[in-house]
């Protein structure tokens, strides 16, 4: 998707410069694959480690799992500018709603602020978040808020530009009732799909599970990715 | 509005959005496809066989533009026919591919099909030849189409090789589901194909009757 966009912005006067690369010319953007996975009594989250500027990458040990408040994290594909600029704002809100509030903030109320802002500045931004967390009330939840400002909670969600190549091993190996080390497994398996099949995706696969203890967070190292059969 | 939406239909150009899938396995392969044909948003057959026979035991899957691919199709059929009769026996799988990948290769400006070539021939066995864009390589297995996107880390993850060809034939019934429930230019039926020694035989399998997975 950001590629779209670089292109558009690579048409100008430097183009025909040889003393600035090519690639220090485009947009950075985290290509990706991200996902979260609903369990009882908490959410897995889990993303790659790609950030490329074109065909350069920028970063191959990148973080992309934000936390935005003790227990809610959010995972931001997209263009690496929108997304940082879009969940620090929502943390300053969020911390202040729940000095407010005087508790925990909810995983939903996050969500909207996300929605909130994604929505108002949809022709502005390119940014498609996932949110995910666990609050006393709802336990572990995933809210998706793609491109547009929507706003839906489901059980499982992928995003980014390598979550196209994962869509059918999702929807045939999720299974409802899974345990925290299921999850883990299934985002780790999905995650390494997608990151053999897309060229923006790729590194390592960081994890995170957040449950009521708080957050444990894991990293898988390139050669400890799964192995799958192939041509 | 009325007036407005007949006019795109017909100025679109009809694609055939499709995934298709071919799977080889000891002894023969395995061909799939879905059944929907598009112009612009409408669906213009939702019942269509994209499971083109080349020659008694070798067939091809179309993707693309359905002009493009049921040309290349009847083109390789013909040429294939006349070869046939030269040499005196069944052509080789190869030879298909290689006849496909030609006009491929050489209109590759003019057209936008892809073929996934596959069948049974005495000499190979069971083989399966992509001729993505003008190439010909010979793989166990090969998804295409636009609905692949969506599948390519199912099929990796689930492929083994040396499968049966009952295990191959609900690989690729499972890979079409997921396809089609997941690609707007992809739906309907699915057409199946199992080619061995003894010939080929077509399948179909009604929308109500295919797999279901997690949230349908």
């Amino acid at each position: 998707m950001a590629a779209c966009m670089s292109a558009n912005r690579s048409e100008n006067a430097f183009s025909a410069n040889d003393l600035v690369p090519e690639w220090a010319q485009e947009e950075v953007s985290t290509g990706t694959t991200i996902m979260a996975v609903e369990f009882d009594g908490g959410v897995v989250i889990g993303a790659d480690s790609r950030t490329t500027t074109g065909a350069y990458i920028a970063n191959r040990v990148t973080d992309k799992l934000t936390p935005i408040h003790d227990h809610i994290f959010c995972c931001r594909p997209g263009s690496a500018a929108d997304t940082q600029a879009v969940a620090d704002a929502v943390t300053y809100q969020l911390g202040f709603h729940s000095i407010e509030l005087d508790e925990p903030p909810l995983v939903q109320t996050a969500a909207n602020l996300f929605k909130q802002m994604c929505y108002r500045y949809r022709e502005e931004l390119m940014a498609g978040i996932i949110v995910a967390g666990w609050d006393k009330r709802k336990g572990g939840q995933v809210y998706t808020v793609p491109m547009g400002g929507m706003i839906v909670r489901q059980p499982v969600s992928v995003g980014g530009s390598g979550s196209s190549y994962i869509y059918g091993f999702m929807d045939s190996n999720y299974k409802p009732g899974m345990t925290k080390e299921e999850c883990l497994h299934f985002c780790t398996q999905a995650l390494t799909l997608a990151m053999e099949r897309d060229g923006s995706s790729g590194g390592v696969a960081r994890l995170a599970a957040i449950t009521e203890d708080g957050v444990e967070r894991r990293v898988v190292l390139g050669n400890q990715l799964p192995k799958f059969s192939n041509v | 509005m009325l007036e407005e939406s007949t006019e795109s239909e017909w100025q679109s150009e009809v694609k055939t959005g499709t995934t298709i899938i071919a799977v080889e396995f000891n002894g023969g392969v395995v061909l799939g496809s879905d059944s929907r044909v598009s112009a612009g948003e409408t669906v213009v057959n939702r019942v269509m066989n994209k499971l083109s026979l080349l020659h008694d035991k070798i067939y091809c899957a179309l993707s693309g533009s359905a002009a493009d691919a049921q040309t290349i199709a009847e083109m390789v059929n013909y040429q294939l026919d006349v070869h046939s009769i030269e040499i005196g026996e069944d052509p080789q799988v190869r030879s298909a591919a290689t006849l496909v990948k030609n006009i491929s290769y050489k209109y590759k400006e003019e057209l936008s099909a892809h073929l996934i070539v596959a069948g049974w021939d005495r000499r190979g066995g069971g083989q399966v030849f992509v001729t993505l864009n003008g190439l010909l390589s010979r793989q166990p297995f090969a998804v295409g189409g636009s609905g692949s996107s969506y599948v390519y880390g199912f099929v990796d993850a689930e492929y083994q090789k040396g499968m049966s060809k009952e295990d191959c034939q609900q690989f690729v019934v499972n890979t079409i589901s997921l396809a089609m429930s997941r690609d707007g230019s992809s739906g309907g039926v699915a057409y199946l194909v199992t080619i061995d020694e003894k010939g080929a035989e077509e399948k179909c399998i009604l929308g109500n009757e295919l797999p279901t997975f997690y949230d349908q």
